[in-house]
């Protein structure tokens, strides 16, 4: 077993300790942060499919999280109304359920990310990062106009949505919903890493015209990732929107899109627990330092810095040493 | 005469005043090799692109296998046959040897977008490539990344990446660029019973190379074919003398 997979299992022991100490202790809020910092993961780790695999550094991340959101909280805001999304040509009811919810999130962020990168990936570079960005400024302007959704201000969703057998309102058996979905996307990534599709999408990111001289098409590879990425990225939106029971057009904003860029940075870029390192420094961090000084984004970013200019690697490059090829 | 297996015809590109590819006709017969040479700025390297697919030609045909190929994209041609090795290698430094020619076996047998199953555990795959490796004598470091490489490996896993395609024709830009007298001796042996496989249409410099290989020899100056013949032919005929050649011939 490599060192990096020993660290790996050691993160994954602390998320799964971690809380239910706090459970036992009688410590909701720490489950509440620790929630927070899963969910953040998951949608950090869509974003390395594409980025980490791929190379696509797309600076446009959020509005896949916010697609997410908005999905879990127009469906639940018909449903706490009683009102229908629509009548007619057939009728369109709202939903109070997780499953539900998050199959709608992953397939309405799956179709945008489609049509996004169709027209964003035909560009590379600083301009593939320009062109994701303003689809995020798109998507945000739209969501505070959109005042039937709450406009600005967002909209309060009042009860936390349900799934079949648990009491999601438990803070503990939520957060369990939450891991166990980073856990099936990080064990997806892995195998996704490995595969065909890994093999090909690694290579369209180092070398594109030794892949197309072999006969694959790099432009749909990256499309391919692109889409799955979005769609992980939205589910964690539906989480995140259930999570503070609020959705509001932030979920789309560019800093939250270069947040997730920086969670990949700070945990270590295409390790498979990259992300979650990151997202986990990252709201540790925003608590502590955060409750100590307002200006507590100076000292993440210091951190980032020394980590961009002395350990390409991120964390897990510094614990666990150069990343290994697979095979 | 055997038929074509790749063809051009009356290819023709021009980069604002400069004609660098003037009315081309060659052609690679099954079996043998045929070699382009020609002074820096000749336009070999627009001719490859343009028979790759890499640049469209502002007139002309390319065609493999009796089949017109000219409108298709790089990895169209790649699939109906053409494998093209590179003058600066194209190898994706990051990754195994064997993860290098795995993603030629995976691009010969199509199906890119499997996500579960390991690929390298995939028999099929494997095997294929484990072969192309054998053949140009990279087994024994199919573990090591490309980066790790010398040089000389490096132009043999090119090689043998085109090899996993199982191609109907090879075009080879420069296959000996950087080698030592040693390893092009090497690789001439090796591209020597390559033919036999699938014929190779060859850019090269090295022109000891080239007089051992060639079973035609195409002259490329100013973009225009000055002459095409034998070993023999090429090196008796003056014009070629003066425009390359010079005391090496």
């Amino acid at each position: 077993m490599t060192r990096e997979t020993l660290f790996n299992l050691a993160v994954l022991a602390g998320l799964v300790a971690l809380p239910i100490y706090a459970h036992l202790a009688d410590e909701p809020f720490t489950i509440t942060l620790a929630t927070r910092a899963v969910i953040l993961s998951l949608a950090a780790v869509g974003l390395n499919i594409a980025l980490g695999i791929g190379g696509l550094v797309s600076l446009g991340h959020a509005v896949f999280f916010g697609i997410g959101g908005y999905a879990m909280g127009i469906l639940a805001f018909h449903a706490q109304n009683y009102m229908p999304l629509m009548e007619a040509p057939f009728l369109i009811e709202g939903t109070k359920s997780m499953p539900v919810i998050w199959l709608v999130a992953v397939i309405a962020s799956a179709l945008a990310a489609l049509v996004i990168g169709l027209l964003s990936l035909r560009t590379s570079g600083v301009y593939f990062i320009m062109i994701t960005l303003a689809f995020g400024q798109m998507f945000y302007y739209f969501a505070i106009s959109w005042s039937a959704y709450g406009g600005e201000d967002g909209m309060s969703i009042y009860v936390r949505n349900g799934f079949p057998g648990l009491n999601t309102l438990i803070p503990i058996q939520f957060y369990g919903l939450c891991l166990a979905a980073l856990v099936l996307a990080l064990g997806f990534n892995g195998a996704l890493a490995r595969s065909r599709f890994g093999l090909a999408l690694n290579a369209a990111r180092q070398v594109p015209d030794r892949v197309r001289a072999v006969g694959l098409d790099p432009f749909r590879l990256r499309l391919v990732a692109f889409t799955i990425s979005g769609a992980i990225t939205g589910l964690a939106g539906a989480l995140f929107a259930d999570l503070n029971r609020f959705v509001s057009p932030t979920m789309f904003s560019w800093q939250l899109s270069g947040e997730f860029i920086v969670f990949i940075i700070i945990g270590g870029t295409a390790r498979l627990f990259g992300p979650v390192v990151g997202a986990c420094l990252f709201v540790v961090l925003e608590h502590y330092i955060g409750g100590w000084s307002d200006y507590w984004h100076i000292w993440f970013g210091l951190l980032l810095l020394v980590i961009v200019l002395f350990g390409r690697g991120g964390v897990i490059g510094l614990i666990a040493g150069k990343a290994r090829a697979h095979g | 005469m055997a038929e074509a297996v790749l063809e051009t015809r009356d290819l023709r590109k021009a980069f604002g005043a400069l004609q660098a590819t003037d009315d081309v006709s060659i052609s690679l017969r099954a079996g043998e090799i045929h070699a382009i040479i020609g002074p820096n700025g000749a336009g070999k390297s627009t001719l490859i692109a343009q028979i790759s697919g890499a640049l469209a030609p502002d007139a002309g045909q390319v065609v493999l296998d009796g089949r017109d190929v000219t409108g298709l994209p790089v990895q169209a041609r790649a699939r109906a046959g053409l494998a093209r090795t590179f003058q600066i290698s194209q190898l994706a430094m990051e990754d195994t040897v064997l993860q290098n020619v795995a993603l030629g076996a995976l691009g010969a047998q199509g199906r890119p977008f499997g996500m579960f199953r390991p690929v390298l555990r995939d028999r099929a795959i494997r095997d294929r490539a484990e072969a192309a490796l054998e053949r140009v004598g990279l087994a024994g470091q199919r573990a090591m990344r490309a980066a790790e490489l010398s040089h000389g490996e490096r132009r043999k896993l090119e090689v043998a990446v085109a090899l996993t395609l199982e191609p109907r024709a090879f075009v080879m830009d420069e296959p000996m660029a950087g080698l030592g007298t040693e390893g092009s001796a090497q690789l001439t042996g090796f591209l020597d019973g390559l033919r036999a496989q699938a014929p190779i249409l060859l850019v090269e410099h090295d022109m000891d190379a080239v007089f051992a290989l060639a079973d035609r020899v195409s002259v490329l100056v100013y973009g225009r074919v000055i002459a095409s013949g034998t070993v023999g032919e090429i090196r008796r005929d003056k014009a070629v003398r003066e425009a390359y050649l010079g005391d090496e011939a």
